[in-house]
């Protein structure tokens, strides 16, 4: 995609919003994932903090409640010194019948830099990124269906942290993929760090088809999806997402799906399990599988703190 | 290019004895990313010096972020002792401005409340836009301001001068 036409990037190609992984260029993602890991290091020094955002307001505008990424966006914006100013936006203005692009206006006039934004449906990041003021930066935290690009370069980091060499990977998305913004912002950044397999795992119902265009290997036998995986990211099974009967039951789901230490033991020797949070135990993930020695579940935690404060580093230190 | 003819071997060679004058008992030499780290792993073995140098970056401290943004490629700060009342002489290739100096001195104190700091340079080429002095520097030269000096490091680990006309 020409960097014009890609509204996250200026004309030197430089990332200026972050709205999806999609379209994203190779070196965009490893400067982010490398920036990461100089952040990283700022929790081991006396003061975790550093000045880069001194002076500037990120706002989290959360239309969806989520209360763990709302925090960890701004325990990464404090870390880099901004003042944070949190809008539970869905009990506030749009309640009253303001449109979104009013309430963007509005908090654009009380000299907002940066946005972080939560909305249900798909596209409200990049609507707001095409009407904001030229140095105002737009951080999609999640919109409907569509993407969630923190939560996705920060699982890329873990990987990388954890197996270092992409070109040389199986990956198993396992779980509810249709309604998961996470597994397409995980697939978009696998194809384009050049993992060979990537495979979708899950019932019919929950792994869209059209996943083999992306070159995805659609698998609904959860043995042959996991088998000699070196890398096993469970998706939580998003009951509140659920309309009509997708799915016999929950524990039906359990059963097939789960993953239980039996069925890790198909996985290559050394993987590593991920779960983007929070975890359903017992329903996607068996609770000694969750607390398990090849766990990296809380290091997600940990290194999504980097991963955002990268990404909001980065875009507010390139202009439109 | 320039006429000037800097070499960077003989420069080193001064600031070697130069560092060794500055020495205390528990000095640690850090070295500022990336010529100054150079200098700094090379000094530490020829000097002798017990345990592991530190390395310094000025990435996250830099007044220039507004407008050139987060460098790219920038190694992260490593500095492998308590750098609480420990005596620290930072090693560069090039002070010019001062700006870089001031940004790795706020880095510094991220870490804690060294006991000194003191600055040893291979070249100080003069556009001072700070109050900052270096103890020791190899040569005093006076450069435009457009033209880029940087120190190269080459296979065999000697070093050279890159000369490049400012546009």
């Amino acid at each position: 995609m020409p960097a014009r036409q890609n509204p996250q990037l200026n004309s030197h190609g430089e990332l200026i919003h972050l709205l999806s992984i999609e379209g994203l260029p190779l070196p965009v993602l490893q400067h982010i994932l490398d920036t990461a890991g100089t952040f990283l290091s700022v929790n081991d020094r006396e003061v975790k903090k550093v000045p880069l955002l001194r002076g500037k307001s990120v706002f989290n505008l959360f239309f969806e409640n989520s209360t763990r990424t709302r925090t960890t966006f701004e325990i990464a914006a404090k870390r880099l010194s901004a003042d944070v100013i949190n809008l539970d936006i869905a009990r506030s203005s749009t309640a009253k019948g303001e449109s979104l692009l009013d309430t963007i206006a509005n908090l654009s006039a009380m000299h907002a830099d940066m946005f972080v934004v939560r909305h249900g449906e798909s596209g409200a990041p990049y609507l707001i990124a095409q009407h904001c003021a030229p140095h105002v930066h737009v951080v999609n935290a999640g919109d409907g269906r569509h993407a969630h690009p923190t939560q996705g370069l920060l699982d890329m980091y873990t990987i990388r942290h954890f197996k270092q060499d992409f070109t040389r990977l199986t990956v198993a998305v396992v779980g509810d993929i249709v309604h998961s913004r996470v597994a397409r912002s995980d697939i978009h950044a696998l194809t384009t760090l050049g993992v060979p397999e990537i495979r979708a795992v899950g019932p019919k119902t929950l792994v869209p088809g059209d996943l083999r265009e992306m070159g995805v290997r659609v698998c609904h036998d959860m043995t042959e999806g996991i088998r000699g995986a070196d890398v096993i990211i469970m998706l939580r099974l998003q009951n509140e997402r659920m309309s009509g009967a997708m799915l016999p039951s929950a524990s039906e789901f359990a059963k097939t799906y789960g993953l239980t230490p039996e069925k890790l033991a198909l996985a290559a020797p050394g993987a590593i399990v991920m779960h983007p949070g929070p975890i359903n135990r017992g329903v996607e993930i068996h609770s000694s599988v969750a607390d398990g020695q090849q766990s990296v579940i809380l290091p997600q935690v940990t290194f999504g703190i980097a991963v955002r404060m990268a990404v909001m580093s980065i875009i507010a230190g390139n202009s439109a | 290019m320039s006429s000037l003819n800097l070499d960077a071997e003989a420069l080193y060679a001064d600031l070697l004895g130069g560092v060794r004058g500055l020495l205390q008992p528990r000095t640690v030499l850090v070295g500022v990313w990336s010529g100054g780290a150079w200098l700094a792993a090379r000094l530490q073995r020829d000097l002798g010096l017990p345990g592991e140098h530190g390395v310094i970056s000025s990435a996250l401290h830099r007044d220039d972020f507004g407008s050139r943004g987060l460098a790219a490629g920038a190694d992260p700060t490593r500095l492998p002792f308590d750098v609480n009342d420990t005596p620290i002489l930072l090693v560069d290739d090039v002070l010019n401005t001062g700006r870089t100096i001031r940004a790795v001195i706020n880095e510094l104190y991220d870490f804690g409340r060294p006991a000194s700091v003191a600055l040893a340079v291979l070249v100080d080429r003069g556009g001072r836009e700070l109050p900052i002095q270096a103890a020791y520097s190899a040569a005093r030269i006076v450069m435009p301001r457009a033209q880029r000096l940087r120190l190269v490091r080459q296979d065999d680990g000697s070093f050279s001068f890159d000369i490049q006309a400012g546009t």
